[in-house]
């Protein structure tokens, strides 16, 4: 295609907690590393799209880089804001709106479980005060009924968590780098049954950005741009099992996820055995674990199987999260997404270290999924 | 339960309690019969804007569970100190239209929970502050 567009620069401010930065110091950090990658000043970029979700405005970011006049749209979509971020400015550069664009992400939230209000999300009071409206009770009840349904036990988990922990260990950037036994993560408190602490990631700080422009000219700016063959995003159907649901449908449809995936695949013209290295979206070893099928990379119940044969790991046929994802790197829920494409991107560049996949990878895929059911998806080709 | 005065509910709009066991009210869509908790304004199947009211009863099957460990923040009024917090079930319960509704359940301990199990609405004093009326919320409890 002529019209592909191209990753040519990215950036990250590192995840956790960095007392005395806010949010927006965060994303304006990630943002000029971003640039600097890309070799590209503030002033050549042509159109801005970012968010956050508890760190401010993406758009007062252009107080920290310059006021150029630039549309800068604020991205308002959960987790999966990233994402939606980056869909938009694939769009607007294909367009012909602008030559060069930036997706950013940044978020600072307060310690602890997210604490939603009914009312935002179109719900009423009740929901929340008789402490039904959270999102880990979601996960686990999630989880719960997909193990049952496709005989998956505990060990899934626990692997999931157990793997994420290793590989953050090897990145130098990740928040949680300390390996953690089965037993320790097997063992450690009850939070939502099945899903128990060190299966949950934690919301934390950072930011994370990419420079893009037209792939036909992105070797003009550096010498391993990375192309963009997808970038989907959908949002729910009628039937599909969501969080903040007092009732669910009686017949379940497909999830936002699995239209995103087949969708993006459609588009890139692959199948799931053509990627090298997968990001999935693990706010819980349960959410990993039921993303794995929903994305095509293997069938609904397999996963367990795959998870103890070390399939996903660095070294394996289907490596996921190669630098600890969500649970090794907390989520900053408007930069997480945005880390994921930047994982992917290091990796096809074979820059990725002690973590670095083998065989010089060509193809990457990374998924986020978010409330209230948003679900997006990339394909990305070394270039 | 026998109760002397009507009790103060969280959701009243969502209950019916003038009959023996209380209802978990819900709505119907009057063009392609979709069922819904709680009532909807709208159809999300078919788009459409015409519901009426419905029963979904008062007995179903457990259909997912879990244990809620940690003490919610707010929006959460369950009113008890971080100390005195105790865990609780939370489950969907598959009603007989097929509908599932997320639901408090009456016990918290994972021995006593199996999905397909069948389940009684009953209600629940969830928030108790001395000083003040006790505040009802419906659950789900394992039938005798
Ligand atoms: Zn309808």
């Amino acid at each position: 295609m002529d019209n592909e567009v191209a990753i040519i620069g990215v950036g990250l401010h590192p995840f956790g907690r960095t007392d005395g930065l806010s949010g927006q110091q965060q994303g304006a950090y990630a943002l000029r590393e971003a640039l600097k990658d890309a070799g590209v000043e503030w002033k050549q970029v042509g159109v801005a799209y970012g968010g956050s979700q508890d760190g401010g405005n993406a758009d007062a970011l252009s107080n920290h880089l310059g006021l150029t006049g630039i549309p800068f749209v604020n991205v308002a979509n959960g987790c999966a804001t990233g994402g939606s971020a980056l869909a938009s400015v694939i769009a607007a550069i294909q367009s012909g709106m602008a030559e060069i664009g930036v997706a950013v992400g940044f978020d600072k939230h307060p310690r602890g479980a997210f604490n939603p209000r009914p009312k935002d999300w179109g719900l009423e009071d009740w929901y929340g005060e008789t402490g039904l409206m959270l999102t880990t009770q979601f996960f686990a009840l999630k989880t719960q009924r997909y193990m049952f349904e496709h005989g998956i036990t505990d060990d899934a988990l626990v692997r999931i968590a157990q793997r994420a922990f290793r590989n953050g260990a090897l990145t130098p950037h990740a928040w949680r780098r300390r390996e953690l036994s089965y037993e320790e993560i097997a063992e450690s408190m009850p939070v939502n049954l099945p899903l128990r602490k060190y299966m949950f990631c934690n919301p934390a700080e950072g930011g994370a950005a990419l420079v893009l422009c037209s792939a036909k000219h992105a070797r003009k700016f550096t010498a391993n741009p990375v192309i963009v063959k997808a970038a989907v995003m959908r949002t729910r159907h009628h039937g599909s099992f969501e969080v903040f649901n007092p009732g669910l449908a009686a017949q379940q449809s497909p999830a936002p996820t699995v239209m995103a995936s087949r969708a993006a695949f459609e588009l890139a013209g692959v199948g799931p055995g053509d990627i090298d290295v997968i990001q999935l979206q693990d706010t819980d070893s349960g959410s990993e674990l039921i993303h794995i099928a929903e994305n095509g990379f293997c069938e609904h119940g397999e996963q367990e199987h795959l998870l103890r044969s070390g399939a996903t790991d660095i070294n394996g046929r289907l490596p996921i999260n190669t630098d600890g994802g969500c649970l090794a790197n907390g989520e900053p829920v408007g930069a997480s997404g945005l880390r994921q494409v930047i994982e992917i991107c290091t990796q096809l560049r074979g820059q990725a270290g002690q973590r670095q996949v083998a065989d010089a990878p060509r193809l990457g895929y990374t998924h986020v999924y978010g409330a209230p059911g948003v679900s997006a998806v990339t394909i990305l080709q070394a270039g | 339960m026998t109760l002397d005065t009507p009790p103060k509910l969280a959701c009243p709009d969502q209950l019916e309690l003038s009959g023996g066991l209380p209802t978990l009210m819900g709505s119907r869509c009057r063009n392609c019969g979709e069922v819904y908790f709680p009532a909807s304004q709208g159809c999300t199947r078919c788009c459409a804007i015409d519901m009426e009211p419905f029963t979904l009863g008062s007995e179903g099957l457990l259909w997912s569970w879990t244990i809620q460990g940690f003490q919610p923040k707010t929006p959460y009024n369950g009113g008890e100190s971080e100390a005195d917090f105790k865990p609780y079930g939370v489950g969907y319960v598959e009603m007989p239209s097929g509908v599932k509704v997320e639901s408090r359940l009456t016990v918290a301990d994972p021995a006593a929970l199996r999905i397909g199990m069948p389940m009684v609405l009953t209600l629940e004093a969830y928030r108790q502050v001395p000083g003040e009326a006790p505040v009802f919320t419906y659950a789900f409890a394992p039938a005798a």
